[in-house]
């Protein structure tokens, strides 16, 4: 589903810093992978160059088929809009938007009818256990509650990719543990593809699969 | 053991230093826009001030030069007094020595502006004023010359005029040549010439006739039982003041114009106020969490408000500063282009001098200061209040400003506004009428939170995910709306009613001048001076001209009623037997009197209200030295004199003074006369005629209403620079609030919106919260308008006039904003979104 090539990725400056080099990686529908690897070595580089979000110097990125290095930055978003769901570690649930409200922001973005918008937010809530509190505001949620709604909002259009930054990294450990359940449950029953990047070994082992990321590429891990 | 202290103490010092400017520092270009409000508010007032002080500086000194050592002044109408009362009253056992003065304002043919002419008597003037008497040394006798006059050094500048040469004042229609036979010794800077008085008598046509006396009294006499002595003795008409009422007098003839001028530099301040408190309530959310920090780590809430407080001072002093620097050198550039009336008129012939006032100085930093920590204050306040542990979890932003909702403070002020446009003026100023604005501007303001949650609340759910969002960003930190709106509204609301008043000014004196001028051909007998005049003999010539159906002639005098206050102008008109009441612009009701009564009288508005004069009164006025009773017929708009005016008959004038010469005519044509034909005829038959200036309806309209837009041109001029100021503080606003979103904006492009749709949301947010606050500003700046006719001004200058709305105007100018508004908004989108909002979101780089 999910094949990247040879990727590399060198940032412009004084010294030319090559974050990314021959980054070989591919992944297929509902397999759940974590990414780990020092600070600065490129992680969420690779997460943006996968979300469209910045471009690679060479290589070759392909969702579904589609080649994201050759499409222009509307397309690209389209592609993350109806594809791809994102987990962050600082949770970015909008302030003064009700917990329906930021669940239902992709629907509303994929222009899915307000009835079946309402009834799916209603089921993702209820799935990452949070039924009952759709008029909630972000303020009134713990940490660990705010990124279950982060977790709602990132699957409730029911995205191919889910890409999940440091999504335990603000959490308690038990909170953290919850969350990591919830995100594996959620991705394996709706067969999506996950790439978590993580530093916490613990968050990693809950994947498939570990991969390291080094300076020389990707490379297995235990 | 003492160094580590000292080390200790510093890096303390430095510390704090660094906590209070550091933030400052880090948004160098919108402190920038903050300083510059307050600078241009502080350099617009301060520059209003100087040139005003310079003026009454200018004035007084003229005052003390033209008064001498005199203790008292003895002053009557215009026209002059019997000189024999001046026998009587120097011979009083308490008065050293009497001084009797001739004074007229001669017009020079050819020029617009006036000379100063007093006719003297060297021996007594030496005693009272001898900055007076001219330097005769060439030959003593000149100064009882009847052709001798001697010029002040700056109207002998003035004039170009030096010993030796010939100067020819206007006399009737006449000319009258006099030798320019030395300068004066003193005389200060104010233009004059002085001459012998009993040829002052005969140059000017006043023979008998004096209008002062200056009055020394012996050593040790107690003045002012001197002066109780003298008023006693006096005729109707004539008061016995202090020199230095005729400076307050002077004074009190611009007082309404410089201070509305003030008020009007002190609106920019004000304005500038408000930016400050946008942009410190904008930096108050934005380091919630730092500020938060600091309350961790021990710093008290009074810690807090004392640091953000102190920004505000820090701001203040800073603009305050670069203000007073550019106050001087805007009054400097002024008073060298326009003079110290600037424009109104009401010091011609002064050439004033510019001094830095540190009183004024030290008052206009401190009012720069002041707007700004006041500006801050609801910022330091909100930020001591906030809870620390709340304030430092994400999306707490939402909750501050949250305690500007309660809607009670701000109607509460409104009512008090409301309530302060009931009284009447303070000292002639109108006092509760500026309160009055202020507090209704302030109270809207303070209800903009609990307005903005109804109106956004009430909005329907738009389409589109962009507007949705929009929209619920809105109505979710209302707070903020109202914050980033408040130089906006403030602005624009000053700015509709400024619009609203002066069209309605111009519109009633449009009316107003149609009214007042229904003849077909005007002439008078010159703008500067009081010395032209129609001869009865010019009358008869002019009414007698073929083609002249109807003459109607006016005579205009000056009457003192009461002490301190200006000269009322008396206008003795003929109405050619027309009803005078559907000739003249009454307002309210009229009447005729019985005949019983005392003759008819109109009055004007300002009459009304400075001597309170009611339809139907009998009032008295001091003519020819008797007091003379008429009945107040009605009351009219008066829209060139704000010191007060009255009407009566011509003839019933005449017959009272003996006075039969004539200022003014207008002449009413017969069918198929043209004006030109008939102003050619005055010109070939009336000896001096020349020297008349024609105009006809039209032409007056025109000129009348050039001169108008030119005096508003500095209201509007400053109104333009609040405007600006309010611009700049919405700018600055969206861009706060847009950077400080910059993390929602990484959010939203991930999930998948474009940036055009981020555009599309900002640009909605922008178009609907200036809305709000362009159509809030629109209905304040109305309620404003209507203050500032029926308040401000009516008691500034006691003028009423009919409410005109330019709605057109407003609808364009509304229109422009919110485009401006708009374009600042997608501006700032650009910016935010030019900045990589994708890392904005990521803890980990």
């Amino acid at each position: 589903m999910l094949v990247l090539q040879n990727l590399s990725k060198t940032y412009a400056g004084a010294r030319g810093r090559s974050v990314l080099h021959g980054v070989d990686l591919t992944l297929a529908a509902g397999e759940y992978i974590a990414v780990m690897g020092e600070s600065g070595i490129g992680k969420s580089t690779l997460l943006n160059l996968i979300a469209g979000l910045d471009r690679p110097d060479a290589g070759n990125i392909s969702l579904d088929g589609i080649d994201l290095t050759g499409i222009d930055d509307d397309a690209a978003t389209l592609l993350r809009r109806e594809r791809m769901g994102f987990v962050f570690q600082a949770f970015h649930i909008l302030p003064y938007l009700s917990l329906a409200q930021n669940v239902a922001l992709p629907l509303e973005l994929n222009r899915v009818a307000d009835g079946e918008a309402a009834r799916r937010t209603q089921a993702m809530l209820a799935a990452v256990g949070l039924a009952g509190r759709e008029a909630s505001m972000p303020r009134e949620l713990s940490g660990g509650e705010l990124q279950r709604v982060a977790i709602a909002r990132a699957l409730v259009h029911r995205p191919r990719l889910l890409l999940a930054d440091e999504p335990t990294g603000n959490l308690d450990p038990d909170s953290a543990a919850q969350v990591l359940a919830l995100l594996r449950e959620q991705v394996k029953t709706r067969n999506a593809a996950c790439i978590l990047v993580t530093h916490s070994r613990a968050a990693a082992a809950t994947a498939d699969r570990i991969v390291i990321l080094t300076a020389q590429g990707l490379r297995e891990g235990g | 053991m003492h160094a580590p202290a000292a080390l200790t103490f510093s890096s303390h010092a430095l510390s704090r230093a660094a906590l209070l400017l550091a933030p400052l520092a880090q948004h160098k270009g919108r402190l920038a826009v903050s300083v510059l409000a307050i600078a241009l508010g502080v350099a617009l007032g301060y520059a209003v001030q100087l040139i005003n002080a310079v003026a009454l500086n200018e004035f007084s000194q003229a005052v003390r030069s033209l008064a001498g050592e005199a203790d008292l002044e003895i002053r009557g109408p215009r026209a002059g007094f019997d000189e024999m009362l001046y026998p009587r009253l120097a011979r009083l056992a308490q008065v050293a020595v009497a001084s009797p003065v001739l004074e007229a304002d001669a017009k020079l043919p050819g020029r617009r502006d006036s000379l100063h002419v007093l006719g003297v008597d060297a021996f007594r003037a030496a005693a009272v004023q001898p900055a007076l008497i001219g330097d005769a040394r060439a030959d003593t006798l000149d100064l009882l010359r009847p052709d001798a006059l001697f010029l002040s050094p700056a109207a002998a500048d003035w004039l170009e005029l030096k010993p030796g040469d010939h100067l020819a004042l206007q006399v009737g229609l006449a000319e009258v040549r006099l030798r320019v036979a030395g300068l004066l010794r003193g005389g200060g800077r104010e233009r004059l010439g002085v001459m012998d008085i009993a040829a002052a008598q005969q140059v000017l046509g006043r023979i008998g006739s004096i209008s002062r006396i200056d009055i020394r009294a012996r050593p040790g006499a107690d003045v002012a039982a001197l002066q109780l002595q003298l008023q006693e003795r006096l005729p109707p008409g004539l008061l016995v003041e202090r020199p230095q009422s005729d400076l307050q007098r002077n004074a009190n003839l611009s007082r309404a114009y410089r201070v509305n001028l003030n008020v009007l530099a002190l609106v920019a301040l004000f304005t500038g106020g408000f930016l400050v408190f946008s942009a410190q309530a904008l930096s108050v959310v934005r380091r919630r969490a730092q500020l938060a920090l600091l309350r961790v780590l021990g710093v008290t809430r009074g810690g807090i408000a004392r640091m953000l407080l102190a920004e505000g001072a820090l701001i203040g002093a800073a603009g305050a500063a670069i203000g007073l620097g550019a106050g001087y050198f805007i009054a400097a550039a002024v008073l060298a282009h326009f003079g110290a009336d600037l424009g109104a008129g009401e010091f011609r012939g002064l050439h004033p001098d510019l001094h830095a006032d540190p009183w004024a100085s030290a008052l206009f930093f401190a009012l720069g200061v002041l707007v700004a920590v006041a500006g801050s204050l609801a910022a330091a306040l909100e930020a001591a209040r906030a809870a620390p542990a709340q304030a430092l979890k994400a999306g707490d932003e939402q909750t501050a400003f949250a305690h500007l909702r309660p809607a009670w403070p701000g109607a509460l002020l409104l009512l008090l506004g409301a309530a302060c446009t009931l009284p009447g003026p303070v000292g002639g100023i109108p006092l509760f009428g500026y309160l009055a604005i202020a507090l209704m501007l302030v109270g809207t303001l303070a209800l903009m939170p609990r307005l903005a949650t109804t109106v956004f609340g009430l909005l329907p759910r738009p389409r589109g995910a962009g507007a949705r969002l929009a929209l619920a960003q809105l109505q979710g930190a209302p707070g903020q709306a109202a914050v980033s709106l408040a130089a906006i509204v403030a602005s624009f609301s000053l700015m509709v009613a400024m619009a609203i008043m002066v069209a309605s000014f111009r519109v009633s004196l449009d009316a107003w001048l149609e009214q007042v001028l229904p003849a077909d051909l005007y002439l008078r007998t010159g703008m500067g001076g009081d010395t032209g005049f129609l001869s009865p003999a010019d009358e008869a010539r002019i009414a007698a001209l073929p083609g002249v159906r109807r003459a109607e002639f006016l005579r205009v005098q000056q009457l003192l009623l009461a002490p301190g206050k200006p000269a009322v102008a008396l206008l003795a008109r003929s109405f050619g037997g027309d009803d005078p009441g559907m000739r003249l612009p009454l307002v309210g009701e009229s009447r005729t009197p019985r005949a019983d009564e005392p003759p008819p009288l109109w009055a004007s508005e300002a009459m009304a209200d400075l001597y309170g004069y009611r339809v139907g009164a009998v009032v008295q006025l001091p003519l020819a030295g008797k007091l003379q009773r008429f009945t107040v017929a009605g009351i009219w708009r008066d829209y060139a004199r704000q010191h007060g005016s009255v009407i009566i008959r011509r003839d019933l004038y005449a017959e009272l003074t003996g006075d039969r010469d004539a200022n003014d005519a207008a002449l009413f044509l017969a069918p198929g006369a043209s004006v030109d034909a008939i102003m050619r005829a005055i010109r070939a038959g009336v000896p001096g005629a020349a020297r008349l200036e024609f105009g006809s309806p039209g032409e007056i309209r025109a000129r009348s209403l050039r001169v108008f837009d030119r005096t508003f041109a500095v209201t509007y001029a400053l109104e333009a620079v609040a405007v600006l100021i309010g611009l700049f503080g919405l700018s600055s606003s969206f861009g706060a609030l847009v950077l400080a979103r910059s993390r929602e904006f990484g959010m939203l492009r991930h999930v998948g919106m474009t940036r055009r749709q981020i555009g599309a949301m900002l640009a909605i947010e922008g178009a609907l919260v200036s809305a709000l606050g362009l159509a809030l500003g629109l209905a304040l700046g109305w309620v404003i308008g209507l203050v500032l006719i029926r308040v401000v001004n009516r008691q500034s200058f006691h003028w009423s006039m009919e409410l005109h709305s330019p709605w057109g105007l407003l609808a364009l100018l509304a229109a422009a904003l919110l485009a401006l508004a708009v374009l600042t908004a997608l501006a700032s989108g650009r910016r935010a979104l030019g900045v990589d909002v994708v890392r904005a979101v990521r803890e980990d780089w």
